[in-house]
């Protein structure tokens, strides 16, 4: 057995020893310990996508001493791999380019627990991705949950704390639901890993017997997990948890916290209740609709809101959209576009946040027309807002184009899914423009700022806006430098990527 | 009909409890009888699990007498996993008591609609007054703060 087969476990490990050491250590030690074991991890996940793109397979890793039916098993392919370097490269970037965010905002006393609720964060969510078990899905989508209303109260503010607490409310029904389809799941085939159920409820359809039971939990999973990734009719607590939080916070929870449910869905579809039972079952049809109508209704609210990090967050509801409507056209293309929409919409969406940090400084969040001058203050983050924000709109050279036309392109086979398809893409993205060109002929626009720059960076040092040393601007602006370059990278060759996905949605069963 | 009821007990008491468990935890102001329906809910859900494992007139999987034979014994994996449920379930019901407590300290009031209704006019007071003035007002709530 190759050595390489113990990283998916290796790299769950570390993130879990480092949140536990974290909160001994103090705020310097506990951040170097928190991005060091991230950067590991990211290192491990790529080593070991490599190695799983060389062989083309997937394989199973037993956890403890029981085999197949009674064990706890990990399951990584292609796909598990980028997933997981994906998480790793939103969260070490998210820390880095934060630093300053998270000392100027968080409690002096309090910054160690920061850091222990990022590696946490990071274990549950390469766990989500990684287990082949169901129930351990269950237990690792709580630890995610709590620490994602972590991320949202670290900041001690009575605003932070009541957006947490209606996230949570939200989340617990969510995992609630997801909680009671596993138990129908358990008693109807018998089984927890993902194989053996995959095989059981072969069985049970082959016999015709309880159909409606299975109707019942793929409903149940589905709006389980849907609720906890904020699809549309359950969006309503995703604006004030992500604008109210610190802006590395609401990078990594917009950029892959929900992202971890929806890859946990497509791996039910995909590996549990299976593609074709799944079809029969007519919720795929639901997903769709929902998914166009987040689309719309975000960019409308969107449009409609004043704030920046605000409005921001409304975009993500669209975004989820239109992951959920690539699940929801029903094929492997689509599937394949989703995934690749949601490395795409991660990426783009933190450098969103993170860029977004230095205009709003201290405050919690700017008013749009505030934002005047701000592109001559501060260039860099300018410079890759707007480049973030063409990714998002769809424009060509950028990875959200690619997202949008492999989406487009995935509709084409469906008959009246393409037409609304097409149709909410194209509505949906002159919102996008509304709302974004907005943004980029204020910050581009003279007036606000009167020329004279004293500080040459992208951050800087007047009293109401943040207290930076020339370290964390340095390692800011490479930060947010990285993700607008892997964007780009992503838009003009995107070959690689979604062979990747492709290759591991096919071994995916 | 009976007889499905008398079959059926425990998943028919676990259904109703979920129902008055979720519709507590949505619909209820206070945040205490919120917390109350949280668990309820999960309780719901763990008398469905367990009662899935339960085999009548068998005994706990605990060898005491010596018998080896399975089938006198019930399945254990699903108490297992009510065992798992109950501590992701205390957590969680800790860390929203432990909300609580800082909201109440905030705001006074345990009623969700009026904080997010106090929460709202925070941001307005926010957006039309400069920071002198916002500084001003943090120290007044200090004070009266100090002096409760």
């Amino acid at each position: 057995m190759d050595f390489v087969l113990n990283f998916p476990f290796f790299s769950i490990m570390i993130c879990m020893l480092a949140a536990l050491s974290t909160f001994m250590l103090g705020k310097r030690a506990a951040a170097v310990v928190a991005k060091a074991a991230v950067f590991i991890t990211l290192i491990l996940s790529i080593v070991l996508t490599v190695y799983l793109h060389e062989c083309g397979e997937s394989f199973v890793y037993m956890m403890g001493h029981f085999p197949a039916p009674w064990g706890n098993e990990i399951r990584a392919g292609e796909l598990e791999g980028i997933m997981a370097v994906f998480t790793c490269v939103i969260s070490l970037l998210s820390l880095t380019a934060g630093s300053a965010s998270i000392r100027n905002e968080i409690d002096e006393s309090k910054q160690n627990l920061y850091y222990l609720i990022t590696c946490l964060m990071e274990a549950s969510l390469l766990a989500l991705i990684y287990t082949n078990d169901i129930f351990t899905g269950y237990v690792f989508i709580e630890i995610n949950t709590i620490a994602g209303c972590g991320l949202i109260m670290i900041k001690n503010s009575g605003r932070a704390i009541a957006s947490a607490i209606r996230y949570m409310v939200v989340s617990l029904v969510g995992s609630g639901l997801f909680l009671i389809g596993t138990t129908l799941m358990y008693s109807v085939t018998g089984h927890l890993l993902m194989e053996n159920i995959h095989e059981s409820v072969m069985g049970l359809v082959a016999d015709g017997s309880y159909d409606v039971t299975l109707t019942v939990i793929t409903a149940l999973m589905t709006v389980g997990l849907s609720i906890k990734s904020g699809l549309f009719p359950f969006h309503l607590w995703i604006p004030d948890a992500y604008s109210r939080s610190v802006a590395p916070s609401s990078s990594m929870l917009s950029g892959m916290v929900s992202k971890g449910y929806i890859f946990l869905l497509i791996k039910i579809i995909y590996r549990v209740i299976g593609f074709d039972v799944y079809k029969a079952s007519g919720v795929f049809n639901i997903i769709f609709i929902a998914g166009i109508a987040a689309m719309i209704m975000g960019s409308v609210s969107a449009i409609r809101s004043k704030y920046l990090r605000r409005m921001t967050a409304y975009s993500s509801v669209s975004q989820i959209g239109y992951i959920f409507m690539g699940i929801g056209i029903a094929n492997d293309a689509g599937a394949v576009a989703a995934i690749f929409h949601i490395i795409t919409h991660g990426l783009t969406k933190s450098l969103l946040f993170l860029a977004a940090s230095s205009f709003t400084g201290k405050k919690e969040d700017i008013k749009i027309s505030d934002l005047k001058g701000m592109g001559h203050k501060y260039p860099l983050s300018a410079a890759t807002f707007t480049a973030a924000a063409l990714s998002i709109v769809g424009f060509p050279l950028f990875a959200g184009f690619v997202a949008k036309m492999l989406l487009a392109n995935a509709s084409f086979t469906e008959g009246w899914k393409m037409y609304a398809a097409i149709s909410a893409i194209a509505v949906s993205t002159i919102l996008n423009v509304v709302y974004f060109f907005r943004c980029i002929i204020n910050l581009y626009a003279y007036g606000g700022f009167d020329g004279k720059d004293e500080n040459n960076g992208t951050l800087d040092l007047k009293s109401d806006t943040l207290i930076v040393t020339g370290y964390e601007r340095a390692i800011h602006a490479v930060s947010i430098s990285a993700l607008a370059v892997l964007n780009i990278c992503i838009g003009v060759a995107p070959k690689l990527l979604s062979d990747i996905i492709t290759k591991g949605l096919n071994v995916f069963d | 009909m009976f007889e499905q009821i008398y079959d059926h007990f425990n998943d028919i008491i676990a259904a109703i409890l979920f129902v008055i468990g979720f519709s507590n935890l949505l619909f209820q102001k206070n945040l205490i009888k919120k917390i109350i329906g949280l668990n309820i809910m999960d309780v719901a859900i763990f008398l469905l699990l367990a009662s899935q494992g339960y085999i009548s007139g068998r005994l706990a999987p605990i060898l005491t007498d010596g018998s080896e034979n399975a089938a006198t014994y019930i399945n254990p994996i699903p108490s297992g996993l009510v065992l798992t449920g109950i501590v992701v379930s205390v957590s969680v019901t800790a860390l929203m008591l432990s909300m609580t407590i800082r909201l109440y300290r905030k705001y006074k009031t345990l009623d969700l609609d009026e904080i997010l209704m106090k929460v709202s006019e925070e941001s307005k007071v926010e957006d039309s007054s400069d920071t002198i003035v916002k500084i001003s007002d943090d120290k007044d709530g200090q004070e009266r703060e100090g002096v409760k």
